[in-house]
């Protein structure tokens, strides 16, 4: 049984038929509305291959409201000439008549009419002709029946122009028996159910067709930042390579863990207050490890290690400032003075990605607080080539695989080398991270034997999400003003695997 | 990093060639600088004033080139020519010499006022020298890098430089009371005393960042020639009497301040740079500079010092296998004129006055590498071997993490800065009440204190998201700060996991559902029983009241949970219920 009786009278129709079906004819024939053909046509498309269906638009002249009243009763003109008796009718009398205004005009330049002003209670009209035809309403009739091709484009233009026709685009349907056609069609099925499976109806039974081009539901879930899974995937990657991570759980730290460990003299840029947050309270550092103190002092101020020193007076109350640590580094200090205790020495890879503090001035692409990335080996014999080497592996696993090496200056690596990686978006080198070898008078005061060196690096997180990612602004990803719609539509995190910049930009 | 510009035209003539400008680039790379920017005097004054401005300026290509913070000797189109012609060998580096002049010294007294302002003072005289514009505009324009950089914006160097042909030695470097030191300033037109002068320098846009330096002393510093004529009150400006032309031929500079070794750099850089333009080319005559303690010295010092690196070192550093001499090679284009001596192994390295840089055999290491060039060098992996483990709190935390995302909730990622407002007065406390760490130069309120709490980043991230489908179902595991007395530094981080339900009703039992959930995953089983967890009720600032529970965990209080006040949600601006859950997970390590 068909969905509805019209379709099966189309379906009967076409049975019959020698090939195709007009559904506006087929309409007209069966006396239904087009409409409810166009609906019967496509709930016939649904079923598969029982129909074929091509669509058709062709234009056709119909009567307007006020047409159709003139094919009925004539034309305005027609109407007044019939009104008027042989003795004539008052004019202002006409013009109350309902064709009276259009009507008169009209049949005065016919000359169907005329106006006698001559008489006594006012002008009178009078008939001219003894009988008119009435051409208006026999074109409308003509496009009536359907047959406006009869009438020339003049013709159809001038009515049209009066608004008595007007020209309508018929979207219509040429039908044709598909490969499956059938006159019986059965109501089919929409979904599996239980019961169908108990009882095994589900094998006698039509299903209708899903469409697999709409989308489907997405599941309510919970999501994981982006920039904190692509944490993850350095995480991941730094374990991969045998590093261990370092506790990084203290934000705030002494300007000697941050600086002085680090060889970084007291007057450097660095430590000014435009860049660095200082703390009000606590301000200073209680506890310093004196005897090394002692050690940096020594070599900031005077040298040693066979290092000539910067020659200045290097002040305890300015290593005790406690700040909001500006880089990670000073965690690695510390993890690198906890190794140097231990004796004998043992060789260590460690890392860490933690967040850091800038007072600076902030914009698109830079906030007060980034994360850090940082790794650092430590062994003896340990070479430039080894830096460049183990930074290769760990570039290679980001996906990375053509860098280059610059010069640079870093005030405790010496060497120091920033890394660079070709871009192939913006077809330009573009820097990637910064390295080096820390320092002697860095790791001897420390306590760590003279032949170990340190190699080390970092990068911050943010930028090479921003870049995997195609995020423009910093503050969309980090931070409150975050989107959370661009949260729910990142995708997973393969930093080896190609960029998923477009699906993110999207999103955004 | 400090930026030189150079004109183009002028940097290819001094080395003699031309580049294009990605052989340029290519060269500075290599070099260990960076050609930061090719612009115009026209472009850039257009990019900051307009087009309009822009009409008249001139148009000669510019390279601005980016020079490592430490290499004084790059900060003008001198040192980087010198630099790079020597990098190249197409010349030797030079040898700075310091000479007696043929009559007598000029000489320079430190009076024992200046101890407590700026107790230092070094002096050197240009003899004969040529300046063109060019050069001059260099001079000018090196003194102005070296006061940004190593001088620290003036506080820790300053330099005047002056016409010695209009003054009259001896000189006496002084301190004075503002009041009794009147001179004309460069550029003024009448007399000033230095009161009057620190008040018009007040608006002045270059001078008034140096005011500070001495604004509140006592005394301000000052040298008089033997006429009385102000050369200069450093670190502020120069006197106008002296002031240096194209068409000065005798160049007396002064460099005063805190720092004495800075303040010998400084006059070996700038004597180094500019005597090449001096009759006797990279000659520099001496001057005496008498201490208040009565000792004399002589400047510039133009120290040439020898070290002594084992070729093997330097290999076994970089990686490579270079014999001596091709090593002494490599470092001698790097301005450090190298030779092997003894038995072969051993490298002697002359360290210019210009490579102050250069204070320990790693620094010589550098500079071999960057001349074998740090790209030709063979990669390789370091044999060591160790066993990786995770920091376990960061452990535990990726761990939660996943779950928490599994349940639902979705991750935020806030600052750990914000205002005292935020962790305070918004949750209805007071600030004293929360053990905060607070920041003494924050720029804006946003940087007042460290959080003490998630909970606002995750309100104020809701806030933001208004307009997102409820509920909203947010969680962050991060670290908070407080402060204690018993740590180093005396502030602790707390590793919390919070998480916020935002929806048409509060959603408590999912708040506290999420709770049973977490204890679940932490192996902790509901009950009183020791190893258990309970929530009782509690009250607290932030909550409404009768909706708030305390977590007991493991015998101790791990945080609370409860449905937030109104006067929360609103101070946040937001307009529905919200239940919240903040907990410390570091019991549960």
């Amino acid at each position: 049984m068909a969905d509805s009786p019209v379709a099966e009278l189309l379906l009967r129709r076409l049975e019959a038929a020698d090939g195709g079906l007009d559904s506006a004819e087929v309409a007209a024939e069966l006396g239904v509305e087009h409409q409810a053909m166009v609906g019967a046509v496509k709930s016939l498309q649904a079923l598969g291959e029982i129909i074929e269906a091509e669509q058709r638009s062709s234009r056709r002249w119909e009567l307007t409201t006020e047409g159709e009243e003139i094919a009925r009763e004539g034309s305005h003109e027609a109407r007044v000439f019939h009104s008027i008796p042989p003795e004539g009718l008052a004019q202002s009398e006409l013009m109350r008549l309902p064709s009276g205004k259009v009507g008169f005009s009209k049949a005065m330049s016919n000359k169907w009419i005329r106006v006698d002003k001559s008489t006594a209670d006012g002008p009178r009209v009078f008939r001219v002709v003894d009988s008119v035809a009435d051409e208006v309403q026999r074109r409308l009739r003509l496009v009536q029946c359907g047959e406006a091709e009869k009438l020339g484009e003049k013709e159809r233009s001038e009515l049209r122009k009066r608004k008595l026709l007007s020209e309508v685009i018929l979207k219509t349907y040429w039908v044709n028996k598909g490969s499956a056609f059938s006159t019986s069609i059965s109501k089919q099925e929409t979904e599996l159910s239980p019961e169908m499976i108990s009882s095994g109806s589900w094998r006698d039974r039509p299903f209708k067709p899903y469409n697999f081009s709409a989308r489907g539901v997405l599941p309510s879930s919970g999501h994981l930042h982006p920039l904190l899974k692509v944490r993850t995937q350095f995480r991941q990657i730094f374990l991969e390579m045998g590093f261990t991570e370092m506790p990084t759980d203290n934000f705030i730290e002494s300007s000697f863990w941050n600086f002085d460990a680090l060889f970084q003299p007291q007057q450097h840029p660095a430590r000014d207050q435009h860049d660095t947050f200082f703390l009000r309270d606590p301000a200073e550092a209680g506890q310093l490890p004196m005897d090394y103190v002692q050690r940096v002092k020594r070599t900031h101020s005077q040298g040693g290690y066979g290092s000539q020193g910067y020659k200045y007076a290097w002040k305890l109350d300015e290593a005790r400032k406690n700040l909001l640590r500006t880089h990670t580094t000073s965690a690695s200090a510390r993890a690198l003075y906890r190794l140097a205790q231990k004796k004998p020495f043992t060789p260590a890879k460690y890392f860490s990605i933690d967040r850091v503090f800038r007072n600076e001035t902030l914009d698109a692409t830079h906030l007060a607080e980034f994360h850090q990335i940082e790794g650092v080996v430590a062994d003896h014999g340990l070479t430039l080539g080894h830096l460049m080497g183990v930074l290769r592996e760990f570039f290679t696993k980001l996906g990375i695989t053509q860098l280059r090496f610059k010069p640079a200056y870093n005030p405790y690596t010496e060497p120091s080398m920033e890394v660079f990686s070709y871009h192939q978006g913006l077809k330009k080198w573009v820097e990637v991270g910064n390295s080096g070898i820390f320092r002697p008078e860095m790791l001897l005061p420390m306590g760590l034997p003279e032949n170990v060196s340190v190699i080390a690096w970092g990068l911050s997180l943010e930028r090479p999400t921003m870049i995997k990612y195609g995020i423009n602004n910093i503050r969309e990803l980090v931070g409150h003003k975050v989107n959370l719609q661009m949260v729910y539509d990142s995708p997973l995190c393969r930093l080896d695997a190609e960029p998923v910049r477009s699906r993110m930009q999207e999103a955004a | 990093m400090p930026t030189v510009s150079v004109k183009r035209g002028l940097l290819f003539q001094a080395l003699g060639r031309t580049y294009t400008d990605e052989e340029f680039d290519e060269l500075c790379f290599e070099f260990g600088l960076e050609l930061d920017e090719i612009t115009s005097e026209k472009e850039l004054i257009s990019k900051e004033q307009g087009n309009e401005k822009a009409a008249k300026a001139s148009d000669v290509v510019l390279y601005k080139i980016d020079v490592p913070a430490n290499r004084y000797d790059l900060l003008c189109l001198e040192g980087l020519v010198r630099g790079l012609q020597v990098f190249k060998e197409r010349i030797k580096a030079p040898v700075y010499k310091r000479v007696l002049p043929k009559g007598e010294i000029q000489k320079l007294t430190i009076t024992e006022e200046t101890a407590k302002i700026r107790p230092y003072a070094v002096a050197a005289v240009l003899r004969n020298i040529k300046f063109t514009k060019d050069r001059y505009d260099s001079f000018i324009e090196l003194q102005e890098k070296l006061h940004q950089n190593i001088c620290r914006k003036r506080a820790l160097v300053a330099i005047g430089t002056h016409d010695l042909d209009t003054l009259s030695g001896p000189f006496t470097y002084t301190a004075k009371r503002p009041s009794d030191i009147k001179f004309k300033p460069l550029n003024k037109t009448k007399e000033y005393t230095a009161c009057e002068l620190m008040n018009i320098y007040k608006t002045d846009n270059q001078l008034k960042h140096y005011l500070h330096i001495i604004e509140n002393k006592p005394l301000y510093p000052v040298i008089y020639d033997s006429n009385g004529v102000v050369l200069s009150m450093p670190p502020i400006i120069n006197g106008d009497h002296s002031k240096i032309t194209v068409k000065t031929r005798n160049v007396f500079i002064e460099c005063t301040g805190t720092d004495f070794t800075k303040a010998k750099i400084v006059l070996d850089i700038i004597v180094t740079m500019f005597s090449e333009y001096c009759e006797n080319q990279f000659t520099v005559e001496a001057t005496e500079v008498v201490f208040a303690n009565g000792k004399s010295h002589t400047f510039p010092e133009l120290a040439y010092r020898k070290e002594i690196v084992r070729a093997d070192l330097i290999n076994k550093k970089i990686g490579i296998r270079e014999t001596p001499e091709n090593l002494a090679k490599l470092l001698t284009r790097m301005h450090l004129k190298s030779e092997v001596i003894g038995n072969g192994n051993q490298i002697e390295i002359e360290i210019p006055p210009t490579r102050a840089d250069i204070i320990h055999a790693c620094d010589i290491v550098e500079d071999a590498a960057i001349a074998y060039g740090y790209n030709n060098i063979q990669m390789s992996l370091p044999k060591t071997y160790t066993i990786a483990n995770q920091f376990p709190l960061n452990k535990l935390t990726e761990l939660l993490r996943h779950d928490m995302a599994a349940a639902g909730f979705t991750e935020g990622l806030t600052f750990a800065l914000c205002s005292q407002e935020d962790i305070a007065d918004k949750l209805g406390l007071d600030i004293s009440a929360t053990k905060a760490v607070h920041i003494s130069n924050p720029k804006t309120a946003e940087f007042q204190v460290a959080r003490t709490t998630l909970l606002p980043g995750l309100l104020k991230t809701i806030a933001a998201n208004r307009k997102m489908p409820l509920p909203l179902k947010l969680f962050e595991i991060s670290d908070i700060v407080v402060k204690d007395s018993s740590r180093d530094v005396g502030a602790r981080n707390y590793r919390h996991l919070c998480a916020v339900h935002y929806n048409k009703s509060p959603g408590f039992e999912i708040i506290h559902g999420l709770l049973d959930r977490i204890m679940q995953l932490l192996n902790v089983p509901p009950g009183e029983r020791k190893g258990g967890y309970v929530i009782k009720a509690s009250e607290g600032s932030a909550f409404f009241p009768g909706r708030c529970a305390e977590i007991f965990a493991r015998g101790q209080s791990i945080g609370k949970l409860g449905v937030l006040h109104p006067d929360v949600i609103t101070k946040f601006e937001l307009t529905m219920p919200c239940s919240s859950l903040e907990i410390n997970i570091e019991p549960f390590l």
